[in-house]
This record gives structure tokens, sequence and C-alpha cells, in this order.
């Protein structure tokens, strides 16, 4: 092989118009642009419109059934009302949202080929894949906003000036912590695949029912705490709504001496497991996008 | 600053094919040189190790100087490329699309909106600016592609096949938005496997296959290697011809250096000398009744190295 000295460094900044800005101030540029995709594309239409659909229903079930004692019930309170309501919705929201907009998010850059545009342009990986990152937690942002805002409103109907508990504000910042969690999840398996029904088909089935049947499996076989699943920190959404916080475990003997222990995580443990996935799951992504070839 | 591209060692391997086998090439000032090679003689794994789309297995490739796999972000700064066809997100309108690509490059708002209108005006999309691209037919969409590599008016403009894809009038604008683009201080790489692309547009050549560079030299070098002694031409006959026949009759002629079959009823000829060896060959030919239908002088200086290049590869 001929060895050949590369040519001297340019001295002094490229003649080519512009100064390139840094890795941060471009990912949230890239953002911009992501989002505005996001907001004007058919997923979005889908993911609000499912959203509205929850609302529909829910909005529907309360005003047909709200003579019955459950309904009567959940209406009393505040802490009641969005316990059930919000803590028991906005996990699937959340989930949707994550698959809707955060499943192909990596993926598709390779497979649409829309990355051959970014990746020709003087940008590191890490804002393209931070960029991405902050479109997608913006947009579902939205859509669980869209949610609150059903819920307020019909909590504006049947509880009145006690509609905006401060509980719901706290449950609302435990949600967000859950779909930053998520969505660092999301991403890593889009970043896994060069495939965007591929990287959707393996998002959805494992945080629609994979994640779930796991943790029962491992509850009533293995008979540990699943602390490690992301799904089970989702619990202490709804725990601002308590008045007394679940067990922690709890052992119960049914028919024929058989014994069943169930789990709920404690708050330090929620939001462990929830940091410690958007961390790990985001150097992991970002480490498998950084390695990703478009070939 | 002279704008300058090279590879240095450049290898790339996927598993045990090598794509790209130790590419040493080094282009300096303001020219336009063409990448030539068959497809699949790792041009485009070349132009993509450049850009960073994909890493060396060895080696490394600068633009200006910058090392593309140690620092991309500073030297794809300077370089304005298009690899592939890239598509551009669908809801995003030619506007919106070149003005992301100037905001990540650091543009000014003046500057892009002023940049736009001319690259724009040069791939002659003006009159779809505020369209959503994902409307646009292919050629469209890489219309589009060429603006935004040339936004920021770069020193090094990088295009992997540009006209790809496109119907033969797109064929012709992109030619001459390329040869458009050749100016004071900007140094143009593209790849083609359309000869008469490179031979239009390009003054210098680089030839690979198999992933090696087979040669890299100026249009006009070319043209003298071949065209100071020796003519190709393409014969045709009748029905099919033997190689005896090619042997003992064509072979034989005076004035015929080589010989070679390109089907069943095509040979190519080299002729050594000049037009009137050329027309006593032609003589020699008709009289012998073999059929003979046409005598066709062979392709371009470049277009006759290239298949001798190649043919050597594959002996």
């Amino acid at each position: 092989m001929t060895t050949v000295a590369p040519l001297a460094p340019a001295p002094g900044a490229p003649t080519t118009i512009g100064q390139v800005p840094a890795t941060l101030e471009q990912a949230f540029l890239l953002s911009r642009y992501q989002l505005r995709d996001y907001l004007r594309s058919r997923r979005f239409v889908l993911m609000m419109s499912i959203v509205a659909v929850i609302g529909a229903i829910l909005t529907f079930v309360l005003s047909y059934f709200h003579t019955s004692d459950t309904v009567q019930g959940l209406t009393a309170s505040s802490n009641a009302f969005y316990g059930s309501f919000w803590a028991g919705g906005v996990g699937v929201v959340i989930i949707f949202s994550g698959i809707i907009f955060g499943g192909d998010a990596i993926a598709g850059e390779f497979q649409n080929k829309t990355g051959y545009f970014l990746m020709g342009l003087p940008i590191r990986r890490a804002s393209v894949y931070v960029g991405k990152f902050l479109a997608a937690l913006a947009a579902s942002i939205v859509a669980v906003l869209f949610y609150l805002a059903i819920l307020i409103a019909n909590g504006a109907f049947y509880l009145g000036s006690d509609a905006l508990p401060f509980s719901l504000g706290e449950s609302f910042a435990i949600a967000l912590l859950y779909l930053l969690a998520l969505l660092g999840a999301v991403f890593l398996f889009s970043s896994m695949f060069k495939n965007s029904l591929y990287a959707v088909l393996v998002v959805a089935v494992l945080f629609l029912f994979g994640f779930s049947i796991i943790q029962a499996l491992i509850t009533s076989l293995v008979k540990i705490e699943p602390w490690f699943i992301i799904t089970y920190a989702q619990n202490v959404i709804s725990y601002p709504f308590l008045s007394t916080l679940p067990a922690h475990m709890t052992t119960t003997t049914g028919p024929r001496g058989l014994r069943t222990t169930t789990y709920n995580p404690t708050y330090l443990e929620g939001f462990a497991i929830m940091a410690g996935y958007f961390l790990l799951t985001a150097v992991a992504g970002l480490f498998f996008f950084e390695r990703e070839e478009f070939t | 600053m002279t704008p300058s591209l090279e590879a240095v060692g450049l290898t790339k391997r996927f598993g045990s094919f090598t794509a790209l086998d130790h590419l040493n090439l080094r282009l300096d000032g303001a020219k336009c040189v063409g990448f030539l090679g068959p497809n699949g003689a790792g041009k485009t794994t070349a132009l993509k190790m450049f850009t960073d789309l994909i890493f060396p297995s060895e080696g490394e490739a600068f633009i200006n100087g910058i090392s593309a796999q140690k620092d991309r972000k500073l030297a794809l700064a300077s370089c304005g490329d298009l690899i592939e066809t890239p598509e551009i997100y669908p809801s995003l309108t030619p506007r919106e699309a070149l003005e992301m690509s100037g905001d990540l490059r650091g543009m000014r708002p003046e500057e892009i909106a002023a940049r736009t209108e001319v690259v724009l005006e040069e791939v002659k999309m003006s009159e779809w600016v505020d369209q959503k691209v994902g409307r646009f037919s292919k050629g469209m969409k890489q219309r589009v592609n060429i603006a935004a590599a040339l936004l920021s008016d770069p020193d090094v403009v990088i295009l992997d096949e540009p006209s790809t894809g496109l119907d033969p009038r797109g064929v012709a604008e992109v030619r001459s938005i390329v040869q458009g683009l050749k100016k004071e201080n900007r140094l143009i790489f593209m790849s083609s496997h359309i000869l008469s692309e490179v031979v239009d547009v390009c003054d210098e050549v680089a030839l690979i296959d198999h992933g090696k560079l087979l040669f890299y030299d100026s249009l006009s070098n070319v043209s003298k290697r071949l065209t100071s002694n020796a003519t190709s031409v393409e014969l045709a006959f009748l029905g099919p011809i033997s190689d005896d026949t090619l042997a003992s009759q064509v072979a034989t002629v005076p004035g015929v250096s080589g010989v070679s079959r390109v089907n069943a009823q095509h040979a190519r000829l080299i002729i050594t000398g000049g037009a009137e060896t050329q027309s006593q060959v032609l003589e020699r030919l008709a009289a012998a009744k073999l059929g003979l239908v046409s005598f066709e002088p062979s392709q371009s200086a470049l277009e006759e190295l290239y298949l001798q290049e190649i043919s050597k590869g594959e002996g």
C-alpha cells in the first residue's frame, strides 16, 4: 500500500457561508423542524384521534352512567376522579405516543433515506438523536395535554372548583418522567433496527402487552419484585391521588393454600426505575446510532 | 484556501468482501473530477466514507485537510454533498428544507433566504418553493437535494450519480447544473457510470473497478494516450462470424493491431495509424466479402480507456 501524507489542515475557518452551531444548538434546531414534520403528519392526526376516541368514550360513559353508584363514587372527589381516569389512562396515551412518534424515529432515517439528507450536513449523530428525541417528546406531550384537557373539562363539569387539585400537577410531573423513560427505551429499540416496521412492531408488542406478561410471570413464577421492568414503575403515577400508599409487598393465601404475592413500587423505586431507564437507554441508543452505517 | 479531497489508504470491507481496497487519491484545486466505474466498483462506498455515512475498515478521508472520520462536523462544514437519492421530510416544503439545512449549517436567516432564491432558481424549482416535498417526483426531489447541497456555496461538492432516476430532460438539466457549478475555487467530485456525462462536465477522471483505483488523469491526457496512435473501430457483420475468420482474415489485415469479439456478429478492432490506414483497412475488409455491414470508429477516448482498463481487471 502506498502511504500518502494527508494534506495540511485548512488554515482558518471554511470559506463556505455560515459558522456551524454547537452540537446542542443543532439538536434544538433539528427538533423544531422534526416537530413541524410530526405536527403536519398523519401520525399526529392518528395519535390525536386515539386520544379523542378515549376521551369521547370516557365522556359518554360518565354522562350515561352518572347516576350509578360507581360513577357517583368516582365523581365524588377530585382524587377519586383523577386517580381512576388520569392515572389509568395516561399510561396508555404515553405508550401509544411513544410507539407512534418514537417507534420508527431512528429506524425510519435509514429506511426512508431521510438520514442521507440529514447526515450529509455538518452535524454530529448525537445532535440528530437528541433532536429527534426532543421532537418526539414534544409531540407526545401535546397528546398527553390533549388527554388532560378532556379530563379537566369533564372534571370541571362533575367536580366544579375542585377540578384542578395539586395532586394532578404532581401526577402530571411523574407522568412526564415516565414518558421520558419510555421514549428513551423506544428510541433504543428504534436505533437497533434499520427497518421501521420491525422497530414499531417490537416496541408495540413490548409496551402494549409484552412487559405486562413478563411482569406477571416474574411475580407469580419467580416470585421476585419486577423492579427492572419499566411498566412496573408506571404505578406511581396514581400515588399522588391516594391517601395511603399501597403496601410494597402483599402476600395473600388463596384456595388450597396457594400463596400469591403482589408488588407495588415505592415512590423512590418508581423514580429510580424511570430515571435509570431513561439514562441507560439514552446512552445505549446513542451508542447504537453512532455505530450504525448508512449502507 | 485551495479546496481539496483526499483518500489515504481508504478501505472498506463487508465481511469477506472488499468493496474499496486501499484507495489513495488526492484531488487538489478548483476543478471537476469524474469518479467513474461500473456498478459495484466502489464509487458510492468511497463517497459515503468521505461524508462519514459509513466507516472505513482502514484509512481515512479528508475534506479540505480535515478528517471526516475524526471531525465530521468540521469536515462537512465546507462541503455540499448528495449521496444516493436522499429523502426530505415529506411535510416540509423546499423553502423549509433549505431553511433547516441552512440553520444547521449556521447560516444567518437573510443569507438562507437569499441563497434559497438563487439555488432553487439554479435547479429550476422556484415555482415549487412552497409546495410539500412529499408530493414531488423523484426528479424534483433530486433537484431540491442538489439545491440543498449548494445552499452554503461550498468549496467542495460531492455528487453521487446526481442524474440517477431522472428522465432524459432531467439528466440534461442536471448536467447543465453541474457545469454551472464549475467556478473559481470549487472542487467538484462526481461519481457516474455515464461516460458522456463525465466527458461533458469533468476536467479530470478517476477510474475505479473492484474497489481499486485504475487511473486518475486529466481528460486531455486520456485522449492523448489513446488517439496518438490507435483507433478503436466497431465492426458489425450480417451473420455470426467465426473466431477463425476473425483471426485469419481480419487480424491479418495490415494496420490492424488487435481484434476482439463483442458478440456473435460484432467485433472490435484496434487500428494503428491515421485515417488513411483506417480507409485501407475498410477497403480490405469489404473486399474480403465477410458480410460487413458497418465499420464505426467507437466511443470517446475515455470510453476506450474505460473499456480497456475494466477488461484488464476482468482478465
